[in-house]
């Protein structure tokens, strides 16, 4: 089975006629939800620097398209699970932004009761099963969601997000090699933001500008996506997402994107040119680039995109609130939830 | 109201920095994005970027100060509409946008008087006496009894490894499992034990209850990252949403002349972790027993076998419905002059040593400890207290090993009942050897035992 190139949906980029095949609803949504992520993540930076969130904390500015398109292609059904770059996938798959700026404080109002942090969160309401810290481990992981919804004999699929830093790991082939061979509603996504940490994907990948040609030697399929297009990434997530739960067995999506800020908080990004991030930040930006299109088409007006931001500012700003004052974990949650308690 | 800028944190550990240069000047207007200073820190030097719109107001800190700390405001900056001098007169008396650290991170901040104890683990359940009818089994064929029994009952209990289904198991424990419940229950894996390891974290997480089989547990070196990180972290980390309902089992330590990359004890390697629950059992109604609580637990258990054992045969209750708690050790034999504990196969051994010791006159109690996590220190405990000596056998090297913490234990909780020092029998601590005789040597004997008895009886 050859892997396909390219043509990621229907739409092409900067294509302004593509609007008119949505309603209003639907790209509403994507642009709020990419907007939400944006906010809230500038407001985790800004609380990192104020020395409210400790740790390591890893920002997903730039690369908002990506989930935002995909997860509005997938059901709620749908599991999710991804790597330690994990608040646009919790806000997209719907988990509450107070929870989740609560847990990045470290406070007893936040997913996992402080006791996980920005990399270790989960929602078993939102199916959002992670949040891993270490690179790679979430692959299997994902796989494994998969073999159950079809141990299960349900009509779900898992979208397993990670870098293409990790997709350097032996155990991401360990894994395709199992998806393919027991056809598992799997969906690999690779959010090619170019850089893992310090090192960019050409100086760590081989053949470095066709990633998802790395399932092809287990027959699987696999695309590259313009994951700064939120459209294209939402129309190829449509296809995938149905192409996957009839059974097709799993598939690879390779998004480019970019990541604005550094790899985590202690990055001083002198292994790339600032004129490189500006040059992705006016030309290409998710958020931008739909906003433009939105008013070019007319779906939304001038005002009702305003609004949309004052209702975002407004979320942000109560989750700030909220994750500022929700309380430490009570001491006796340092002993709890080690294990599952028996009777 | 003008914007305070603080100086940021910039790393998890920093707490001070140096204003190396200011990029924007006042009056300059600023954007979200803007860079509009430079910070040193003791790692790199890195660029600040403005978060709010605004005009540059007035500058706090000149550049080229030194060791100014986190949080320390050090401009000023006036929002839309708002007048330059005004804004640069200071912002108002109320307190910064930052929220006061919480308590028990502020350095200055005495550590909370709070006294947490380790809440005790909850105990398990007598095990039941068995009065009713027995049947021989070898220890392979009741484990697989018990991975049946519980397949039977529970299809969400499914069976992986390397050559389990074809193959009828590498050391046949699984032997016709396949005919019963086909190889969507019995599923032969590739040889990729992290990736199938944690394929079948993922599929316990989503609510299923895998038994992943490990050829050995020698390779499972290779995925000790997805149980110990995945599987074992994973309650905890999620405030208790996600568990893993997860059994890795396998045989462990030396069997025969295999040599030193098939040979080794994980005992307390697992045992170290919290998350985990280790068994090793000894006997084949331990083993069934074992296997089937471990089946039935909400946690991720570590079931260590030993390919030796498999072929050896005990008397097993003939129940479908009958289990060994969890986390409870068995007095195997009644002893007042020393306790001698051992898991897995040294309790062979052990048991070998104590029948030994009664020509010398000396009556060994004898502890199968069954679970090293959570371990059954109150048994441990009575039983020392009760003979004032205690000897510990395993198979595995002492550094940090089971005996080690047993050692601990006992000074802690038995010190004053003690009437010799602890007595530690394990492997020689090297990498296993091939030759027959060095082999032998490198693993404890009955008469290690019978030695060390005395020793700590002073015969």
């Amino acid at each position: 089975m050859a892997s396909t190139r390219g043509k990621a949906g229907a739409i092409e980029a900067g294509d302004d006629k593509g609007l008119n095949g949505y309603d209003k609803d639907t790209i509403r949504d994507l642009y709020r939800t990419m907007l939400l992520i944006r906010r809230f993540e500038e407001r985790a930076g800004q609380m990192y620097g104020m020395g409210l969130i400790g740790g390591f904390c890893h920002l997903y500015i730039g690369q908002e398209a990506v989930v935002t398109g995909l997860q509005a292609a997938a059901l709620p059904s749908d599991t999710v699970v991804t790597t330690y770059r994990d608040h646009g996938h919790m806000l997209a798959t719907g988990m509450d932004p107070k929870g989740v700026l609560a847990e990045l404080t470290g406070r007893a109002g936040g997913y996992s009761k402080g006791k996980g942090g920005s990399m270790h969160m989960f929602s078993r309401e939102k199916n959002f099963f992670g949040g891993h810290g270490i690179v790679g481990a979430s692959v299997p992981i994902g796989a494994g969601i998969a073999f159950a919804h079809k141990y299960l004999k349900e009509e779900a699929c898992c979208l397993t997000y990670f870098g293409e830093g990790a997709l350097n790991q032996g155990q991401v082939y360990e894994t395709f090699n199992m998806a393919a061979l027991w056809n598992l509603p799997a969906i690999f996504v690779i959010e090619n933001n170019r850089y893992g940490m310090g090192t960019s994907v050409e100086r760590a990948a081989a053949h470095a500008q066709e990633l998802y040609h790395r399932g092809q030697a287990y027959g699987i399929p696999g695309q590259q996506v313009d994951g700064m297009d939120v459209i294209a990434v939402y129309e190829a997530g449509k296809e995938v997402i149905a192409k996957v739960k009839r059974g097709e067995g799993p598939h690879i999506m390779e998004m480019q994107t970019y990541r604005y800020r550094g790899h985590s908080m202690s990055d001083p990004a002198k292994y790339r040119s600032r004129e490189e991030v500006e040059k992705y930040r006016s030309e290409r930006d998710p958020i931008e680039n739909l906003k433009g299109r939105i008013l070019k088409v007319g779906t939304m007006s001038e005002e009702d995109l305003r609004a949309i931001d004052r209702e975002i500012k407004d979320i942000v700003a109560d989750a700030a609130d909220f994750a500022t004052t929700s309380p430490e974990p009570d001491p006796t949650e340092l002993w709890t939830e080690v294990l599952v308690a028996t009777a | 109201m003008p914007i305070e800028i603080l100086m940021p944190a910039l790393s998890p550990t920093m707490t001070e920095g140096n204003l190396a240069r200011w990029v924007k000047q006042v009056g300059d207007s600023v954007a979200a994005g803007d860079v509009i200073c430079e910070i040193e820190t003791d790692k790199a030097t890195m660029e600040v970027e403005a978060v709010d719109e605004g005009t540059l107001a007035k500058i706090l800190v000149e550049e080229g100060a030194e060791a100014v700390v986190v949080n320390t405001p050090i401009a000023l900056m006036a929002v839309e509409g708002e007048n330059l001098e005004e804004a640069a007169q200071g912002a108002s008396s109320a307190p910064p946008v930052a929220a006061p650290a919480p308590a028990s991170l502020s350095p200055s901040a005495p550590p909370p008087a709070v006294t947490v104890h380790e809440p005790a683990a909850a105990k398990p359940a007598a095990e039941p006496e068995w009065s009713g009818e027995t049947e021989t089994r070898t220890v392979r064929e009741a484990l697989r009894d018990a991975m049946a029994e519980e397949m039977r009952s529970d299809s969400k209990v499914f069976l992986m490894g390397e050559e389990v289904a074809q193959y009828q198991g590498a050391y046949k424990v699984s032997q016709g499992l396949l005919d019963e419940f086909g190889d969507k229950r019995i599923i032969d894996t590739p040889i990729t034990e992290q990736g199938f390891t944690g394929l079948g974290v993922g599929a316990a997480m989503y609510g299923l209850k895998p038994i992943v089989e490990f050829m050995t547990f020698n390779f499972a070196m290779q995925a000790i990252d997805q149980i110990v990180n995945s599987a074992a972290k994973t309650h905890y980390m999620s405030g208790g949403q996600i568990a893993s309902p997860i059994v890795f089992r396998g045989p462990n330590g030396a069997a025969a002349r295999v040599a030193a990359q098939h040979s080794q004890c994980y005992a307390s390697w697992y045992a170290h972790c919290p998350g985990l629950i280790v068994a090793a059992p000894y006997s084949a109604a331990d083993a069934k027993g074992l296997l089937k609580s471990a089946i039935r637990n909400p946690n991720p258990v570590v079931f260590l076998e030993n390919e030796i054992l498999y072929g050896h045969s005990f008397e097993v209750p003939k129940d479908g419905d009958w289990t060994i708690p969890l986390g409870k050790a068995k007095v195997l034999r009644q002893g007042k002059d020393v306790t001698i504990t051992a898991f897995s196969i040294m309790v062979g051994k052990a048991l070998e040593a104590a029948e030994a010791l009664v020509a010398e006159g000396i009556e060994a109690e004898v502890i199968d400890l069954r679970t090293l996590r959570p371990l059954d220190t109150e048994t441990l405990v009575a039983s020392v207290m009760k003979t004032n000596r205690l000897v510990s056998c395993e198979e595995g090297w002492s550094f940090a090993g089971i005996g080690s913490e047993l050692a601990a234990i006992v000074m802690e909780q038995a010190w004053d009942w003690l009437d010799a020092p602890v007595k530690r029998i394990h492997g020689a601590d090297v990498p296993m050897p091939y030759a027959a005789n060095l082999e032998h040597l490198a693993l404890p004997q009955p008469v290690t035992i019978v030695a060390a008895a005395k020793e700590v009886c002073y015969r």
